[in-house]
C-alpha cells in the first residue's frame, strides 16, 4: 500500500525504511531537507533510489501535502516531534482526505487517550514506557519481598503518575 | 457593566492576551490569563498577579487547574495557530465550553480551523485587508458583517459616477432576490431611504443580503460596463 509519514526524525525514518523493505510504496514529508539522508541511513543506496519519495514541507501546507500524494494514500502516519502538529494534521488527513488508516504519535499520555476515545487512532511512547517501567520495578519490587521471605503482595492498584516527556 | 460577569480563561499572554485580560478585568469579568514562557509569565504576572498562570494549555491539566470545567469562554490568542485550534478543540468538545474564540495567525490555516469546527476565528491579517478594501473605495463592495451561520451579510458600496442606479428613485429599483437597501450615506450622513430617495453618484449604500448573492448585487449597482 501507498504510506505517507510526516516527519522523518528516528521514528518516522525508521518506520519508513521497514516499510519500504517490506515492500510498500512509502513517502515522507518534513520541513527539514536534511532528513532526506537520516532517511537512508544503513542503506545501501539513497531513499530515492531505493525506491522512497521524499518531500519537503510540513503537514500544514495543503501544496505540500498534495505533493506528498496524500490524495491516494492508504496510511497516514503523522510522527513530527510536536504533538500538537501530529494530531491536526492527523485529523486533516482523517476528515479532509479521508484516509483510510491515520495514526498519531503523541506524547502527551492523557491527550493521547482522549483523542484516542474521539476516534483518532493514537500511538503513545510515554505510556508504552510508563508501563514497562511499572512493569519492572513491580517485579523487583516482589522479589525483594520473596528475598525478605514475606509472601509476593497481590497487585494492588499501585498510583499511575502519568506525566509526560 | 451591562454584561452579567463571565468566567473567561485566555490563553497567550502576548500583547492581544494581556491587553484582552487587562480589558475584561476592568469590565468585571473573572478571568484567567495562561502563559506557556516563564519569562512572559512573570513580566505579566507583576500586573496581573493571580489572573495568570505559567504552563502549557494544550496539556489538559493546565486547563483543568484554571478551572476549564466553569469557564464560560475560552479564548486562544498564542502565536501558534495549531496550539489555538488545539485549546479550543478541547475546550468545546472535551470540557463543553459554550463559546470559544481563536486566533488565527496565519491565513492560509483558516481552512484547518473550519475542519476542526473552531469558530469564531479572528485573524489580525484579514482584519487589516477589511480596513484596506474599506478605504480603498476601488475594491467596490465592502463587507461590513459577515454572519455564516445566520446566512446573512451586510455590505456597503459606492456608487461610482457612472451607476446603473445613479439618478434614479429607490422605488422604481428592482433589487436582486435576498438583497436589501437599508441605509444610504451621503455628505457623511446616513438616512434609511424611502421609495422616493433619489440615489446619487458619490452615495455609499448599505445593504443587508443572503450570502452567495453579492456578485449579483455589485452588477446591479455597478457602473455601465463594470469590470471586476
Amino acid at each position: 500500500m501507498f504510506i505517507l509519514i510526516v516527519g522523518a526524525g528516528r521514528v518516522g525514518s525508521s518506520l519508513a525504511r521497514a516499510m519500504l523493505k517490506d515492500g510498500h510504496e512509502v513517502s515522507c514529508l518534513d520541513e527539514d531537507p536534511e532528513s532526506q539522508s537520516r532517511l537512508a541511513v544503513g542503506m545501501e543506496r539513497s531513499w530515492e533510489d531505493s525506491g522512497g519519495q521524499f518531500t519537503v514541507g510540513t503537514g500544514l501546507e495543503i501544496d505540500a501535502l498534495h505533493a506528498a500524494g496524500i490524495e491516494r494514500a492508504d496510511a497516514f502516519v503523522a510522527a513530527t516531534d510536536g504533538d500538537n502538529t501530529n494530531i491536526v494534521i492527523s485529523q486533516i488527513a482523517k476528515r479532509r482526505f479521508n484516509v483510510p488508516t491515520v495514526i498519531a504519535r503523541v506524547l502527551d499520555p492523557l491527550r493521547a487517550e482522549w483523542y484516542e476515545q474521539q476516534g483518532l487512532h493514537t500511538i503513545c511512547p510515554t505510556r508504552i514506557a510508563i508501563d514497562m517501567l511499572q512493569d519492572e520495578v513491580r517485579e523487583a519490587a516482589s522479589k525483594q519481598r520473596v528475598r525478605a521471605g514475606a509472601a509476593p503482595a497481590a497487585d494492588g492498584g499501585a498510583a499511575t503518575n502519568g506525566e509526560g516527556s | 457593566m451591562a454584561a452579567e460577569p463571565m468566567y473567561v480563561i485566555i490563553v497567550g499572554a502576548g500583547k492581544v492576551g494581556w491587553n484582552l485580560a487587562r480589558e475584561l478585568l476592568e469590565k468585571g469579568h473573572e478571568v484567567t490569563l495562561i502563559e506557556g514562557s516563564r519569562d512572559r509569565y512573570l513580566t505579566v504576572e507583576q500586573e496581573l498577579e493571580h489572573n495568570i498562570q505559567y504552563g502549557d494549555a494544550t496539556e489538559l491539566w493546565v486547563l483543568e487547574r484554571a478551572g476549564i470545567s466553569r469557564a464560560e469562554m475560552v479564548i486562544a490568542v498564542t502565536g501558534d495557530d495549531e496550539d489555538n485550534m488545539l485549546i479550543c478543540q478541547v475546550a468545546k468538545e472535551k470540557y463543553l465550553v459554550d463559546r470559544i474564540i481563536a486566533r488565527v495567525n496565519n491565513p492560509r490555516n483558516r481552512e484547518w480551523f473550519e475542519l476542526l469546527g473552531i469558530k469564531p476565528f479572528v485573524s489580525a491579517t484579514d482584519l487589516i485587508l477589511r480596513l484596506i478594501e474599506h478605504e480603498v473605495p476601488e475594491y467596490g463592495l465592502v463587507h461590513l458583517l459577515d454572519l455564516p451561520e445566520e446566512r446573512l451579510e451586510i455590505i456597503e458600496m459606492l456608487l461610482a459616477s457612472d451607476s446603473k442606479v445613479a439618478g434614479r428613485r429607490v422605488g422604481d429599483l428592482e433589487m436582486p432576490e435576498g438583497t436589501l437597501l437599508i441605509s444610504v450615506l451621503r455628505e457623511g450622513r446616513g438616512f434609511v431611504p424611502g421609495p422616493d430617495t433619489v440615489l446619487e453618484a458619490g452615495d455609499e449604500v448599505l445593504a443587508v443580503l443572503d450570502p452567495g448573492v453579492e456578485e449579483d448585487l455589485k452588477a446591479f449597482f455597478g457602473s455601465d460596463g463594470a469590470v471586476e
